[in-house]
């Protein structure tokens, strides 16, 4: 854990990461029609089949209405008002680091994302996307020598079409819902991973987020395809500058683990959540799914989500392989006025599919906590289980958490278990951490990171001490 | 080192002590006696600095700093520990890290090195000993399913830990069995020195028989009635408290 005195310093920085970046950008015009769709794809010189792809998801979109079902409020989105496309202003292609905008790099060295390798963690190839482009993949040399392909989406539909062609849209189909389909019509960028058959990755694969322009949506796709017994852990992190406006963040990530895979996918999101009168902050409305196509493969979401004003996510599981196991781990705080509508999906498909679901929310603040879960067990599902363990945390008297799980369970045979508890901060136990020494800050810092030790333990080593300081700025004037 | 005069102090609008005034030097052991709803408990807790009790005359002196006007984590600082009457649980924090993180606030406060952990482990080992705790708690959750007996006992260990100058100890005796006194007791009695004060709380006598104070002053009503030597323990459990309430 950290030290307690490592969050003080951090808790006087609040959001840190709100800079703006003040580069030369390609940015389109405001608007959306097909014509925005073919320049986004022209501009990245894409084959037929995608455009033909992405039109198609623009023709769907347009005929399907925004979700209102989540516990969320807000103002209606003006999709016209948003640019669908802004890059900085760079040489078309790069061959080194050495020919990123210094300015770039800056942005992610303040963000604590040095991508020159020789700073790098060992062991650690970062993707950063800017905005609607991808603009570095580190490591990529060591990467190629175990057969593991990790680039950019754009660079991967260059590259590896016949993959991407494959297993785009195979697990979160272009008509899955509103945000899926838009993001489907306007990406611009995200990461691609492939892990041959039987490799360990030998490196945990990460991606940084970054929005900088403003009235700009970003929509990236991630996908994850792990091969026939290989493993990959992948981590993904995301910050935006302080802006007075909402902007739109609306992704698609889709996994692939084929029989004895496994893939873990680690998020720590911190887009900016707005200010203390719920003023500006990123709409995160996100569609996260795994798929265990094949046998014994499993498939771990672990999030801890401090950001974004609204949060609208449910990182999911297809259980399809026999034996299958999918896992979701999170964290998600709100204060202040931010809005979590968040939990998981596990559908059990195949027979002795497993899963397993811990949820940790903290409300604070006027913050409004949902977790919403859903464990299907289809009829072929024989011998499945689902483990699922839902917390709520109260600070203050102004918050509310609440819990709606959804189970539908059509085998006999299948066991699935919930549980759920709401605790508050009390005022005995701040008054004993500071009886010993601990200032109020350190004590809630203390004990919301106990709070959540079950998930931080499934984090890698350094994304869980940034989570940790995550949630002690984050509570920042919460109490007292 | 303390010094209390005609402490009055009020919780939501009732008068709970009414003109409280004792004085505790270094290397001295006093025990406060008392019926229940005598005070005994708003003292401590106004001695550490818990929200809700208020002040309305009188003041507190700790070697010659008004104490009342310090945050309960600064009095901490400056070695003022309470053992808690019912101590509190913190699910998922575990002791040893709950400890490491209070020993090196404080001694942060006081300028001195912080402890990293391997130095820490050895020295909370040491401290365990001291108190016959058993090390398998030193993993476990701050005091979450600790029994009554063990989470006295970890109290005592925190103390022994933080090096208090000035040691209130708040009905430590409750809920403890025969055996689990002597322990608790011993553990105490250990850490008494030239330099450290400490207050005993109690209702009973009994904890007196393990720990021998110097003083002992018996609390009726939000007052001082009666000081004396340890005797005056025996006294008031052959006679009550009744008839020394006048």
């Amino acid at each position: 854990m950290t030290a307690p005195q490592d969050i003080e310093g951090i808790l006087a920085k609040r959001y840190d990461a709100g800079f703006v970046t003040d580069i030369e950008q390609d940015t389109a015009p405001p608007g959306l029609d097909e014509g925005t769709i073919r320049m986004i794809s022209g501009k990245k010189e894409e084959p037929s089949w995608l455009l033909d792809w992405r039109l198609e998801a623009f023709a769907r979109w347009r005929r399907m209405r925004e979700p209102r079902w989540a516990k969320v409020e807000y103002p209606a989105i003006d999709y016209q008002a948003i640019s669908y496309y802004s890059a900085p202003k760079q040489k078309p292609k790069l061959e080194s680091l050495d020919e990123v905008d210094p300015k770039l790099l800056e942005t992610y060295a303040k963000l604590g994302i040095p991508l020159h390798e020789q700073k790098l963690l060992a062991g650690v190839a970062v993707d950063a996307v800017f905005d609607s482009v991808s603009v570095a993949t580190t490591f990529k040399a060591k990467l190629g020598e175990a057969g593991v392909i990790f680039c950019s989406i754009s660079e991967a539909v260059r590259e590896h079409p016949e993959l991407v062609r494959r297993y785009l849209g195979s697990v979160v189909p272009t008509t899955d819902n509103f945000f899926a389909a838009l993001n489907s019509a306007v990406f611009t960028d995200g990461s691609f991973v492939y892990v041959p058959k039987g490799v360990r990755c030998p490196m945990e694969l990460s991606t940084y987020f970054r929005i900088n322009a403003s009235n700009t949506g970003q929509f990236e796709r991630t996908l994850i395809v792990a091969d026939e017994g290989s493993y990959v852990s992948y981590l993904e992190g995301c910050t935006a500058p302080m802006r007075d406006e909402n902007q739109l963040h609306a992704a698609v990530v889709e996994l692939v683990a084929l029989a004895d895979a496994e893939i873990k996918y680690s998020t720590v999101q911190n887009w900016y959540p707005g200010d203390e009168n719920g003023v500006g902050g990123i709409y995160n409305f996100v569609t996260k799914r795994g798929r265990c196509a094949g046998a014994r493969s499993k498939i771990a979401w672990t999030q801890v989500e401090t950001g974004s004003a609204i949060t609208w996510k449910y990182p999911s599981c297809i259980l399809e392989g026999e034996g299958s196991v999918g896992e979701f781990y999170s964290v998600a705080l709100s204060n202040h006025y931010q809005q979590a509508d968040t939990g998981t999906k596990m559908i059990h498909v195949g027979p002795n599919t497993r899963s397993t679901i811990v949820s940790k929310g903290i409300s604070a603040g006027h913050g409004q906590q949902t977790y919403r879960g859903g464990v299907t067990i289809a009829r072929g599902a024989t011998g499945a289980r689902n483990h699922t363990q839902c917390d709520s945390l109260l600070i203050g008297n102004s918050c509310g958490a609440h819990t709606i799980p959804y189970v539908d369970v059509q085998n006999r045979t299948a066991q699935v278990e919930h549980e759920a508890t709401t605790s508050r901060i009390g005022e005995d136990q701040l008054f004993y951490c500071r009886a010993r020494g601990l200032s109020e800050e350190d004590a809630v810092g203390l004990i919301v990171n106990g709070f959540c030790k079950e998930v931080l333990n499934e984090l890698p080593m350094e994304f869980a001490v940034e989570a940790q300081k995550l949630l002690g700025i984050s509570l920042e004037g919460a109490v007292g | 080192m303390l010094k209390i005069e005609n402490l009055h102090v009020r919780v939501g609008g009732t008068e709970i002590l009414k003109g409280l005034s004792l004085e505790l030097g270094a290397g001295e052991v006093h025990a406060i006696m008392g019926p229940n709803g005598s005070g005994k408990s708003t003292l401590s807790y106004v001695l550490a600095g818990r929200d809700g009790y208020e002040v309305t005359e009188g003041r507190v002196l700790y070697d010659g700093v008004d104490l009342l006007a310090l945050a309960p984590e600064e009095r901490a600082a400056k070695g003022v520990f309470l053992a808690f009457q019912y101590p509190v649980e913190i699910p998922g924090v575990s002791n040893v890290y709950f400890l490491k993180a209070a020993v090196n606030a404080v001694r942060k406060a006081r300028g001195e090195k912080e402890l990293d952990a391997i130095e820490f482990m050895r020295f909370a080992r040491e401290k365990a000993k001291l108190v016959a705790l058993d090390a398998e708690l030193l993993k476990r959750a701050v005091n979450s399913g600790f029994s009554g007996g063990e989470k006295k006992r970890n109290e005592v260990f925190q103390m022994a830990a933080l090096e208090p100058r000035l040691a209130i100890l708040d009905e430590t005796d409750s809920g403890l069995d025969i055996d689990a006194l002597r322990i608790v007791s011993d553990g105490v009695n250990a850490l008494r020195g030239p330099d450290r004060a400490m207050l005993v709380i109690t209702h009973y006598q009994r904890l007196l028989d393990y720990i021998v104070p110097d003083r002992v002053h018996v609390l009726v009503d939000g007052r001082i009635v009666r000081s004396g030597d340890k005797t005056l323990a025996g006294e008031l459990e052959a006679r009550g408290y009744a008839e020394l309430g006048g």
